[in-house]
């Protein structure tokens, strides 16, 4: 599915990358812990998250993932924005939960 | 040996924030040397879990890349408390960070073994009191 997909299936808003909505993308994981995001690689391009600091930019951007979702409504601050659009990856922010917002982007086909 | 790209950063141990700048920009030239993007990934990881450890355990320090044809050789080096049991600090799970590192995503006890998994040689060094040292090849 394309990122444009995520958007419209979570009801998200999206923070940064409008340019990028057409991205292809297949897989994704949901964790607070980066270790473990960092720890358990393979070739997601998607990280669901509910932690807000720059770190998870950070994370994303080593694993060359290509959009963040921060859930349960959470916004990050703007410098976190601002790296993110520098790094070239969309943030998006949807009201649902970790394991709903997981489970409807499995339910639609995204692998893990 | 063949020819040598040297690149030398200080590592800022008392802003959480800016942790990963080393690792980004030898990625950065590494993706630029036209490395095979799973090579950069492994050693992005790996060093950038390095860097996070320098940063919520010991202070910062002095991070040094030097990048061949081949393969990338990486120095880590902090003056922090030291570890006193390397074997026990190797164990996935196994961590020493408190719950304020905890909730920033880290401390998993999964930043060395994770270190080892993604690089060719790891080495550690550490005296307890003194820092630590670590070593990683990467490669290509």
């Amino acid at each position: 599915m394309t990122i444009k997909e995520v958007v419209k299936l979570l009801d998200a808003e999206i923070l940064c990358g409008e340019d990028r909505l057409d991205t292809e993308i297949h897989t994704a994981c949901g964790s607070d812990m980066m270790s473990d995001v960092l720890a358990y690689v393979k070739d997601q391009s998607v990280l669901l998250t509910g932690l807000l600091n720059p770190q998870v930019v950070r994370t994303a951007e080593m694993m060359d993932m290509l959009c963040i979702v921060f859930v349960r409504g959470k916004r990050p601050e703007q410098p976190v924005i601002d790296l993110a659009r520098e790094k070239g990856i969309v943030l998006l922010s949807t009201e649902k939960r970790l394991f709903v917002a997981c489970g409807i982007l499995y339910t639609n086909g995204l692998g893990g | 040996m063949g020819e040598c790209i040297r690149l030398e950063y200080d590592v800022d141990g008392t802003n959480f924030s800016s942790a990963g700048n080393a690792s980004e920009s030898v990625k950065r030239t590494l993706k630029q040397m036209g490395v095979d993007a799973a090579s950069v990934r492994r050693v992005a990881i790996a060093m950038y879990e390095g860097e996070i450890n320098m940063v919520i355990h010991a202070h910062g320090g002095k991070a040094v890349a030097e990048i061949y044809p081949d393969r990338i050789e990486i120095c880590l080096q902090d003056s922090g408390p030291g570890i006193a049991d390397i074997d026990l600090a190797m164990k996935a799970g196994y961590s020493t960070a408190t719950e304020n590192i905890r909730s920033l995503g880290f401390g998993a006890g999964m930043g060395l073994p994770n270190m080892k998994k993604y690089s060719d040689e790891m080495r550690i060094e550490s005296t307890v009191g003194v820092g630590t040292t670590v070593f990683l090849r990467i490669n290509f």
